[in-house]
């Protein structure tokens, strides 16, 4: 096996490897390096490009840029079966196998062992058998693996990648289902294969497991190679500044005028709001003319406090009161009726409707909000489109082009669009500067200031903390799905922020991960 | 192995209503009645078969009721007008039908076009081709006809275990051979579970998409020609609609529509619970003989929500844990 190959050498050397989705950088000139028989936690931030990164080495779609070599061979796989015969095994968080096969066909498909042009049935349970023993599992392999756990699946389907003599076995957030004894167990494999000498590209956000099990760390944040570590020498602190902070002297002089508003009336309220094994339950106050910023780790529940937050989600706790009022949010339409508006991270599969015009997709909101008896005329429509593009500066200005012909900024503006359209009390973004160029950051910071400089309400995600402490006149903190801090005024800076994320989250770890 | 529970109780409900018709008319209960069954199902077990892979593999074949009504004209006009021996033109029409069945299945795959819009175009096609060569019912009365029609194994009770009904009977235990025990039929489920991951794992699915189609084409011939036997005769109008009565007899069957799960027996169980529903009016003589087709759909409207049931309940995983497994 690669045993004998230099132990120094590089099993899998990927070189300044970059792509493009259109306009999108996803990745530049990244360089990964992986050592046979060691464990290299892929790090960063949604979007940071990990799995643009392990889509573009083992050829799931071409690559724009870099060699890619294996064991000191360059290869360039076209398919999933040209990079399994390379060497390489994927194993995604949905595990790719046939539920509806047993575990047996599942493990040995299509290279079932065969006499006489029928399939050994009784042998190649038996292989499967002795191959699941190998990884500890004493399962029955005639039944059918959706029958069993998504563990014992992912097991399966590394069982049948380390068959397929893989020697570069890729996890990716093969974790996030899994309970704490699952992990355990998943780890002892892992251990044990490395052992063998097979390298093991390890994907995950939970920074505590990373910890654990991983001997190295690549971080990438914004498709560009932040840099590699070994993990013992790595502190935690250090490690969250290379995931979301960029070089924290520049940033924290740059806060504009928040903290000079006088105090206005409370915009919308929550008050021990929550849902169980989503967020846990959480105070919130939202005031006009206010920001507030979301930090924290991805999967820390940012995200899912502004699902609850606009009703895209149920709460089943707590209660939630607009201007004083108490009231219900079960749908986003109640969100919406309420005044609240809310721009998702995933743009082009929850946000624009790409095929329709800019003018279009601007009025879509405010078109619901009105129901469809009372139509727009055309004029109006033209007329707010026109509106809009002038005030946020969308370009082309031409309100008739498809939206989806626009760059990322501008796509992001039409969605502002939107919901301003709406005359929204309360605006919710989820990263509205991902995957936007450098100078368009700029610009939809500025918009933010502006907005809630006329009274508006915003809740905004980020995790670009110099951004967050720029326009934030509070900051709410999140941990392993909790809110964990507040900082306001002159507490708010990118240390306190990374300190209260980084705070130790050894309780957290040995919780069960929903 | 899979689709288990469905089968079983496509086949408690087979052996209820035999034994509920037994009750009403004694007579039924005869290898006499039941030889009788056999025959007349026999074409539609044969093209039951092949749909059986078809929509396991995820798929649809809408063509074989046209393709059947094709051979048995093509058979007809084969035999009695161009002079051709018999034996010929059964082995004309089985290359040209898996030769039409391939080329749909290339087409499914290279072009990624959804199963259901290319078989129903094939389906015009062949009932059109039909038309184009005879509009009349062309009578067969070749030799090999009569003695065909004359065969038969006796079984104990008088009852007659006719050559078609053994072509059935071999082509259906043939069929789940091929689906249980080899690799090909293993890739069957594996494309019904998710062309992706399928083409992931190595299968060749364009291959596989070919092959399945070439085999439902293949089988609705032979189903043609068994057709033909039984009613000595071509007539490009025969077998309209039974594309129907087969997708009904392979849901009923407890193969599931979505693909991935299924089983020949249980088709096979599903084509006799229709004829069953068939014998049972012509018993009753005063029944009209769309009481089949409305019974029918009453069973494929239960069927349906039994699955629906089922892959609920399958969809919850067993909780049995890696961690309790190891």
């Amino acid at each position: 096996m690669q045993n004998s190959l230099d132990p120094a050498a590089p099993l899998l050397e990927v070189r300044g490897i970059s792509k493009s989705f259109g306009a999108v950088r996803a990745l530049q000139e990244v360089d990964f390096t992986l050592r046979a028989g060691e464990i290299h936690a892929l790090l960063g931030e949604n979007g940071a490009g990990k799995s643009t990164l392990i889509k573009g080495v083992t050829g799931v779609f071409p690559r724009d840029a870099g060699i890619v070599r294996i064991g000191g061979e360059e290869i360039a796989p076209r398919s999933a079966k040209a990079a399994v015969a390379a060497g390489f095994a994927t194993v995604y968080q949905e595990v790719n196998l046939l539920p509806n096969l047993s575990v047996a066909q599942n493990l040995f498909l299509d290279r079932q062992p065969m006499r006489f042009g029928i399939v050994r049935q009784g042998e190649m349970r038996r292989r499967a058998k002795a191959l699941l023993a190998d990884f500890g599992l004493d399962i029955d392999v005639a039944a059918p693996l959706g029958s069993y756990s998504v563990a014992v699946q992912h097991v399966t389907a590394i069982a049948r990648a380390v068959d397929l003599s893989a020697r570069v076995l890729i996890l990716d957030e093969p974790t996030a289902s899994l309970d704490r004894h699952e992990v355990e167990i998943l780890f002892g494999i892992m251990r044990q294969l490395a052992k063998r000498g097979i390298g093991i590209v390890f994907v995950s956000h939970f920074l505590d497991q990373v910890y654990e099990i991983s001997d190295r760390i690549t971080v990438l944040r914004n498709g560009r190679l932040v840099g590699e570590r070994e993990t013992a020498s790595l502190p935690r602190l250090d490690l969250i500044r290379m995931m979301l902070g960029r070089e924290l002297a520049e940033t924290t002089g740059a806060r504009a005028s928040a903290g000079e508003h006088k105090v206005r009336d409370i915009c919308a309220s929550f008050e021990n709001y929550g849902k169980s094994g989503y967020v846990a339950p959480f105070n919130l106050e939202l005031r006009h003319g206010e920001v507030v910023g979301l930090a924290g780790l991805l999967g820390s529940g940012r995200t899912e406090t502004a699902r609850l937050v606009f009703g895209a989600e149920r709460a089943d706790s707590g209660q939630a009161r607009v201007e004083g009022a108490p009231v219900r949010l079960q749908s986003p339409r109640d969100g919406v009726r309420h005044g609240f508006g809310y721009c998702p991270e995933e743009r082009k599969t929850e946000g624009i409707v790409a095929e329709l015009t800019v003018r279009e997709n601007i009025v879509l909101a405010l078109q619901a909000k009105r129901g469809l008896h009372r139509p727009l005329s055309r004029r109006e429509q033209d007329e707010i489109a026109r509106r809009y593009v002038k005030m946020l500066d969308i370009r082309p200005t031409d309100p008739e082009r498809p939206v989806g012909l626009l760059s990322g900024g501008n796509q992001q503006k039409v969605l502002l669009a939107r919901w301003l359209a709406t005359s929204p009390r309360l605006l919710v973004l989820d990263e509205p500067t991902r995957g936007i160029d450098v100078g368009a950051h700029a610009e939809i910071i500025r918009l933010i200031r502006e907005l809630c400089d006329d009274g508006l309400s915003l809740l905004v995600i980020s995790s670009e903390l110099d951004e967050i402490v720029t326009y934030s006149d509070r900051v709410v903190v999140l941990r392993d799905r909790a809110h964990v801090e507040e900082l306001a005024g002159e507490a708010i800076e990118v240390g306190n922020i990374l300190a209260a994320i980084a705070a130790d989250g050894a309780a957290a770890a040995h919780e069960v991960h929903p | 192995m899979k689709g288990l529970p469905p089968v079983l109780i496509t086949a408690v409900v087979l052996i209820a209503g035999f034994v509920l018709c037994a009750v009403q008319f004694p007579n039924i209960a005869s290898t006499r009645v039941v030889g009788n069954l056999l025959t007349d199902s026999a074409f539609l077990g044969i093209v039951a078969t092949g749909m059986t892979f078809v929509i396991i593999s995820g798929g649809i074949d809408l063509s074989v009721g046209s393709v059947i009504g094709f051979t048995t004209v093509f058979v007809a006009l084969a035999i009695e007008r161009w002079g051709m021996p018999p034996l010929v033109a059964f082995v004309a029409i089985l290359a040209l039908s898996a030769a039409f069945g391939a080329a749909m299945g290339t087409v499914i795959h290279v072009f990624d076009l959804p199963p259901f819009i290319v078989t129903l175009a094939g389906m015009f096609l062949a009932r059109g081709a039909s038309f184009l060569l005879s509009t009349e019912s062309v009578p067969i009365t070749a030799p090999i006809y009569s003695t065909v029609s004359d065969f038969a194994v006796r079984m104990p009770g008088g009852g007659r275990l006719t050559a078609i009904a053994i072509i059935m009977l071999v082509i259906v235990i043939g069929g789940a051979l091929l689906l249980q025990l080899t690799r090909f039929g293993a890739n069957v489920y594996a494309l019904g579970g998710s062309r992706a991951t399928a083409s992931l794992m190595g299968v060749a699915v364009g291959k596989m998409t070919v092959k399945i189609y070439m085999l439902s084409s293949l089988l609705a011939g032979i189903a043609g020609i068994v057709f033909s036997f039984y009613t000595s005769a071509g007539y490009s109008l025969s077998a309209v609609g039974v594309e129907l009565d087969t997708i009904a007899a392979v849901v009923i069957g407890g193969t599931l529509l979505t693909g991935g799960q299924g089983s020949v027996i249980g088709t096979f169980l599903g084509v006799l619970i229709q004829g069953l529903i068939q014998t049972y009016i012509n018993f009753d003589g005063t029944l009209s003989s769309w009481w089949t087709k409305i019974a029918t759909g009453i069973l494929l409207f239960a069927f349906i929500a039994l699955q629906q049931g089922l892959v609920a309940l399958a969809r919850r995983p067993r909780t049995k844990s890696l961690g309790a497994a190891t």
